[in-house]
C-alpha cells in the first residue's frame, strides 16, 4: 500500500488539518504495511516533514504552485501521481481541498472518498463518513484500484504524530500548458471581527429552533445574566438575525468555552467543529435524536421556549 | 446566459431517520422530502442573475420519482424547463460515477454555467460541481457567497475561505460553481409561477439516453448506522422549572461559572 499525502500549506505553515491526515496516513500505514509519501509544493515545509516517520518527503516547486490556484495544483498532482503510482492519495478536508481534490478524482478517473472521520481495518480498508448531517454515519469500500480520500479536521490527532527522519526528494512537474481560466485576486477580510468568542467563558448559542428573530430576545437576555457572548450555528446568520462575526463553526470561529449553552442547535458537522473543544457543553433541544446531543456533557429534551424564561429568572434569583 | 441549477432531493431536517434492516437504506415512510438547502440558494442566484442579465434557468436533478418534486418547485419559482434524470441502475452508484452521467446529460445543451449548492444534506460529498467541471472543460469555484457577470466570457465569484477570509476569482466562462448558503434570500413560488409549472417542459432521461457503459459503483456504502456517543450524557429532566433548578446548580457548582 503506497500512499502519498499532499500537505497543506499557506506561506511556509502546515494547514493543521494536513497533520491530522499524515497522521492518519501513519495509522493506515501501520496497519496494513504501507509506506508514506508526504508532498509540498514549499521547501520550508518538507523540511519540517523531513522530521516525521514517513519513508520520504516529495518536493515540488514552481513559482506558479507558491500560492494556490486549483488548475496548477491540479497539473502538479496528475504529474506527480502518474510518477509515483500511489495506492492512496490523501487530503486534510479543509475549504482549500474543496475547490480541487473531488477535480483531481475526475481527472485521474478515481473515486474521492470525501470528509472521513475515521478508517478500520476490516477485510478492506473501510472509511468512516458522518452523514444526514451528522444524524448517521455509513462504512465505504473502494471496490477496485487506488483512490484519493480526505480526513475531516479532528479525525486524527496531529500530536500523535511518530517523528522520525525522512529523505527529501524533487520532483518535476510541467505546468506549461495549464490553462488561466481561473484568477484568484488577494484574500481579504469583511470587516473586522467585531466579536472575539474565543475570550469568552461563557457562550450562549443559538440555532434554527429559535424560529423567528424576535426570540432571540430572550437568548441575549440569558447569555446577558450568565456574563457570556451570545453566538449561533450558520442558519441564524444566513437569516441575518445575527451578525457573522457571531458565528461558531468552520465558516465561523472556533471556540472553547468553560460553558458552552446550545439552544435549539441540532449539530451540523459544520457547527461542531467549532465548538467540540468546550470545556462543558450543555445541549437543550425538543428532537432527542438531535446530534449534538452525542456530544454533551449536560442535555434537556425540552422546549426552549419553557425552559430558557424560567432558566434566566433562575440565575437571578441565584445571585 | 443559460444556466443549469442542480437541485437534490434530500430528507428535511427534521425527519426521524430509521434505518432499515438491511442497515443500508432509510425507512421511507417517515421522511419528507425537501430540495437541499444550499442548492435553494443555487436557484435563487441562478434566477438573479437571469433576471439581470437575460437568458435561460434550467433546473435538473437526478433521482427517483418522488424527485421530479424539486423540478416541479423550482419551476414554480422562476427555472425555464427541467432535466429529470432516474433509472434504477443510478441508484447505488458512487458520485463519479453520477458525475459521469450527468455531464453526459448536460454535455449537449452547451451551459455557460452550471450552479449547484455547496453540499448536499444526506451524504455530503460536496464533489459534484468540480467533477462536472472537469469533465465539461469548465472552471470552477467553490463555497461562492457573490457572483458578478463581466462581459460575455467572464464571471467574478467571492469565495468564502476559512476563519472569516473571503477571495474575488475570475472564472472564464463555461464555470461549473457551488453556492454557499446565505448567499442571498431564496424566494417562494407564487401561484402565477405554480399556475404556469405545467406549462414548462421537463425532459426525462434514462441510462438508456447516456453515452456512458460502465456504471458499475467504484466505492460501495456497507453500512449505515447510527453513531456511537463518544460522550457520557447526563439528562436532566422535570419540568421547566425543575429543570432550570437543576442547570443552575450545575453551572454554579460543577462548571463554575455562576457565583
Amino acid at each position: 500500500m503506497k500512499i502519498l499525502v499532499y500537505i497543506q500549506q499557506d506561506q511556509g505553515k502546515i494547514n493543521t488539518v494536513s497533520l491530522e491526515a499524515l497522521k492518519g496516513a501513519q495509522e493506515i500505514a501501520a496497519q496494513t504495511g504501507g509506506t508514506i509519501s508526504a508532498l509540498s509544493f514549499n521547501s520550508d515545509v518538507t523540511s519540517q516533514l523531513a522530521g516525521y516517520d514517513l519513508t520520504e518527503v516529495l518536493l515540488a516547486e514552481d513559482d506558479k504552485l507558491n500560492t494556490f490556484n486549483p488548475l496548477f495544483y491540479l497539473k502538479a498532482l496528475e504529474d506527480i501521481a502518474k510518477a509515483e503510482s500511489p495506492d492512496i492519495i490523501v487530503f486534510g478536508h479543509s475549504y482549500e481541498a474543496r475547490d480541487w481534490a473531488p477535480r483531481l478524482s475526475a481527472r485521474l478517473d478515481i473515486p474521492l472518498i470525501s470528509d472521513c472521520i475515521g478508517f478500520k481495518k476490516e477485510d478492506k480498508l473501510t472509511f468512516i463518513r458522518s452523514i444526514y448531517q451528522g444524524k448517521l454515519n455509513s462504512d465505504s469500500v473502494v471496490n477496485m484500484g487506488s483512490f484519493i480520500v480526505s480526513f475531516q479536521s479532528g479525525a486524527f490527532r496531529a500530536d500523535g504524530l511518530q517523528s522520525g527522519s525522512a529523505e527529501i526528494r524533487n520532483v518535476t512537474v510541467d505546468l506549461s500548458g495549464v490553462s488561466d481560466s481561473i484568477s484568484p485576486e488577494e484574500k481579504f477580510q469583511e470587516a473586522e471581527q467585531a466579536v472575539d468568542l474565543t475570550q469568552a467563558d461563557v457562550i450562549v448559542s443559538v440555532g434554527r429552533g429559535i424560529g423567528k428573530e424576535e426570540n432571540l430576545a430572550m437568548v441575549r437576555e440569558l447569555s446577558k445574566t450568565l456574563g457570556g457572548e451570545i453566538a449561533a450555528s450558520r442558519p441564524v446568520v444566513d437569516a441575518g438575525w445575527l451578525e457573522s462575526s457571531r458565528q461558531v463553526g468552520s465558516s465561523g470561529q472556533t471556540v472553547s468555552p468553560k460553558l458552552y449553552l446550545a439552544l435549539g442547535i441540532s449539530g451540523a458537522i459544520q457547527h461542531v467543529v467549532g465548538m467540540k473543544g468546550s470545556k462543558n457543553i450543555v445541549v437543550i433541544n425538543k428532537d432527542a435524536n438531535a446530534p449534538l446531543f452525542e456530544i454533551a456533557d449536560y442535555g434537556v429534551v425540552g422546549d426552549i421556549f419553557e425552559i430558557v424564561p424560567k432558566l434566566i429568572s433562575g440565575i437571578q434569583d441565584s445571585q | 446566459m443559460k444556466i443549469c441549477v442542480l437541485i437534490k432531493q434530500v430528507p428535511d431536517k427534521d425527519s426521524s431517520l430509521n434505518i432499515d434492516d438491511d442497515h443500508l437504506t432509510l425507512v421511507e415512510n417517515n421522511i419528507t422530502w425537501v430540495s437541499n438547502e444550499s442548492d435553494n440558494y443555487a436557484l435563487e442566484e441562478a434566477l438573479l442573475l437571469k433576471e439581470k442579465h437575460g437568458g435561460e434557468v434550467i433546473a435538473c436533478t437526478l433521482g427517483k420519482d418522488s424527485a421530479k418534486q424539486v423540478l416541479k418547485d423550482a419551476l414554480a419559482k422562476g427555472a425555464d424547463r427541467g432535466i429529470f434524470i432516474s433509472d434504477s441502475s443510478f441508484e447505488n452508484l458512487d458520485i463519479l460515477s453520477l458525475g459521469k452521467v450527468i455531464s453526459s446529460t448536460l454535455k449537449k445543451e452547451n451551459f455557460d454555467l452550471i450552479m449547484t449548492g455547496l453540499q448536499s444534506d444526506d451524504q455530503g460529498n460536496s464533489q459534484l460541481g468540480l467533477i462536472l467541471a472537469e469533465l465539461l472543460n469548465m472552471s470552477h469555484g467553490t463555497l461562492v457567497m457573490g457572483t458578478e457577470i463581466m462581459g460575455d466570457s467572464t464571471i467574478k465569484v467571492k469565495k468564502e475561505l476559512e476563519g472569516g477570509w473571503f477571495q474575488w476569482t475570475k472564472l472564464s466562462l463555461p464555470a461549473s460553481i457551488s453556492i454557499q448558503s446565505g448567499i442571498n434570500s431564496p424566494r417562494y413560488a407564487t401561484l402565477k409561477g405554480i399556475m404556469m409549472v405545467k406549462k414548462k417542459p421537463v425532459d426525462e432521461v434514462t441510462a438508456g439516453d447516456v453515452s456512458f457503459d460502465a456504471l458499475e459503483p467504484k466505492v460501495s456504502i456497507n453500512k449505515i448506522y447510527v453513531p456511537d456517543k463518544t460522550k457520557e450524557t447526563q439528562f436532566i429532566e422535570g419540568s421547566p422549572e425543575e429543570i432550570s433548578e437543576k442547570l443552575v446548580e450545575i453551572f454554579k457548582n460543577d462548571i463554575k461559572v455562576l457565583n
